[in-house]
């Protein structure tokens, strides 16, 4: 019965935490979608320096990690392949595997580690300070003023970012292949295009405007969330970060399945 | 001389209290507070850490709400108003927190200047004007380009309340301005206190535990206590008053920890009891 009880309890308390998210996302989109009609600012030169922040800033280190995961996905692809002689079908499972799947969970997993945390420390901190307070008693909203840059700035960059990891992952396993499968350069690269529909790339940023909105909703409602205190900033800030790695996942698996069951067999 | 058929009307009050509870969770933290506040007063809130002074004044500023009770800003129920018609008043007031608030990725100039590009179309030119002047009435000028993590702690609380001034408000709240600061710097800030109240013949609310600060800036004082209010009145009927409450307060006695010696010794004997069982 104890175990009924604390499984019941982690179920509500999950879906009162997704309720809780939803709330978030939803005010955030309010803001940025609804309220410019109503008058209200969208905050434009805010946006574009926390895009500067997620996305620009990004860049090398994206590039970097996705360069050599498209390398790591050509050797283990060819690891199979070799087996059947089939190395040269190495650039087109690179390029289907990178931008379905691991092009957009790679960038989320880069921007969570990024900004993810980064969000729930600046706005954890600013509610230790009582910076948010301040806000509310000017009449500032804080989701306003905080949220929907982020959430502009993030649904923009990720996706773009998306591409950029595609392109480098694809560039990655160009190294295996005019390497070790007998490939040249501009002959892979026509083979990783010729193996793609547009609903690869297409699913692939779907999933990382999906992406985006968790990863801002986490950050900011942890930020939001901090008790008194630098000790709870930090315990805001890892909570964000563990949160967002687990609902990305949760998050891909829905539309992958989703993706996998619409699509055309 | 002229024969009027009302005679003169009474001021509003400024702000009214009247019934107000406010609890976190289960526990109530003020048990039914009523007062009012005339315009162009000063009035200070009294009371030591866990009094409910601090709770008291984030109610009045709309960051926590009653559970029962009504509080009049400028004759509207803030308990009850919408959040729009609660933006419109917080526009007319201003507060001043405890550590400044500054926010820290502007600088001093663009926190001044907020409120002002928030809520006004004024041009870039006139906010500049403005935040200029507000700067100066707090003895700022000059530092509008300066970070907050640059500035001492006395210059934070003097951006703090050049920002509050930033919309003209007719209501200004100070949470603990003196708190954290040296004798000659607090100093500084009551003096500051004082030159607004006579420039602009502002609402002044002060929460506050330093008395030095509270006798020369109160008109009058409220002294809470375990979230009730025990004594209310003009500075020097408090400073006189012989309340129990207000004495201690007051005379700096110090409190004693446990209040009966049954409970006292209970608090002894009772480890014993759990460990030999």
């Amino acid at each position: 019965m104890e175990l009924a009880t604390q499984i019941g309890g982690s179920v509500t308390d999950g879906l009162a935490y997704l309720g809780a998210l939803a709330s978030l996302g939803g005010r955030a989109a309010y803001f940025t979608f609804i309220g410019p009609l109503k008058g209200k600012p969208l905050r434009f030169q805010r946006a574009i320096s926390q895009a500067m922040q997620v996305g620009v800033l990004a860049l090398p280190i994206l590039s970097l990690i996705t360069f050599f995961i498209g390398l790591i996905l050509a050797l283990q692809g060819a690891y199979e392949l070799r087996r059947f002689g089939a190395l040269n079908y190495v650039a087109g499972a690179v390029a289907i595997s990178m931008t379905r799947e691991l092009g957009p969970l790679i960038t989320a997993i880069v921007v969570i580690g990024r900004s993810g945390s980064a969000f729930a420390a600046e706005i954890g901190t600013m509610k230790v300070t009582e910076e948010i307070d301040a806000l509310e008693t000017m009449a500032i909203n804080p989701i306003s003023f905080l949220v929907t840059p982020k959430f502009l700035a993030m649904l923009v960059m990720l996706p773009c970012l998306t591409i950029w990891a595609n392109f480098m992952g694809i560039l990655g396993g160009s190294v295996f292949g005019v390497a070790k499968a007998d490939f040249t350069w501009p002959r892979y690269l026509e083979a990783s295009l010729d193996a793609l529909f547009l609903r690869d790339i297409v699913t692939g940023l779907i999933k990382s405007a999906m992406f985006a909105i968790t990863v801002t909703a986490v950050g900011c409602h942890e930020g939001f969330a901090t008790g008194g205190g630098a000790e709870q900033v930090g315990r805001s800030t890892t909570r964000a970060v563990v949160v967002s790695l687990f609902l990305v996942i949760l998050v891909d698996l829905v539309f992958t399945a989703l993706f996998y069951f619409l699509s055309p067999s | 001389m002229e024969q009027r058929d009302n005679p003169e009307p009474k001021s509003e009050p400024m702000i009214a209290l009247r019934g107000v509870r406010v609890s976190y969770g289960e526990r109530e933290i003020l048990h039914g507070i009523n007062f009012d506040v005339m315009p162009g007063e000063t009035l200070v809130i009294l009371g030591g850490s866990g009094s409910g002074k601090s709770t008291l004044l984030r109610t009045l500023v709309g960051l926590e709400k009653p559970t029962s009770g009504e509080i009049r800003l400028k004759g509207k129920n803030i308990a009850a108003i919408s959040a729009s018609e609660m933006d419109e008043l917080r526009k007319k007031i201003g507060m001043s927190f405890q550590g400044g608030a500054l926010f820290g990725s502007m600088t001093v100039g663009e926190n001044v200047a907020l409120p002002l590009r928030e809520h006004t179309k004024l041009e870039d030119s006139t906010i500049k004007v403005i935040l200029r002047l507000k700067l100066e009435q707090v003895g700022l000028s000059g530092f509008e380009h300066y970070m907050p993590s640059q500035l001492s702690g006395g210059m934070k609380k003097r951006a703090a309340v050049a920002r509050a001034l930033a919309m003209d408000p007719e209501i200004l709240f100070f949470d603990e301005p003196s708190a954290g600061l040296d004798p000659i710097i607090a100093a500084g800030v009551d003096q500051l206190i004082l030159e607004l109240k006579k420039a602009f013949h502002m609402t002044i609310i002060v929460v506050t535990h330093e008395l030095a600060s509270a006798f020369l800036i109160a008109d009058r004082m409220v002294l809470i206590d375990k979230g009730n209010l025990v004594a209310i009145g003009p500075t020097e009927e408090i400073r006189r008053s012989p309340h129990p409450r207000v004495r201690q307060f007051l005379d700096r006695v110090a409190e004693p920890e446990v209040a009966q010696e049954l409970d006292y010794l209970q608090m002894l004997t009772e480890d014993d009891h759990r460990r030999g069982g």
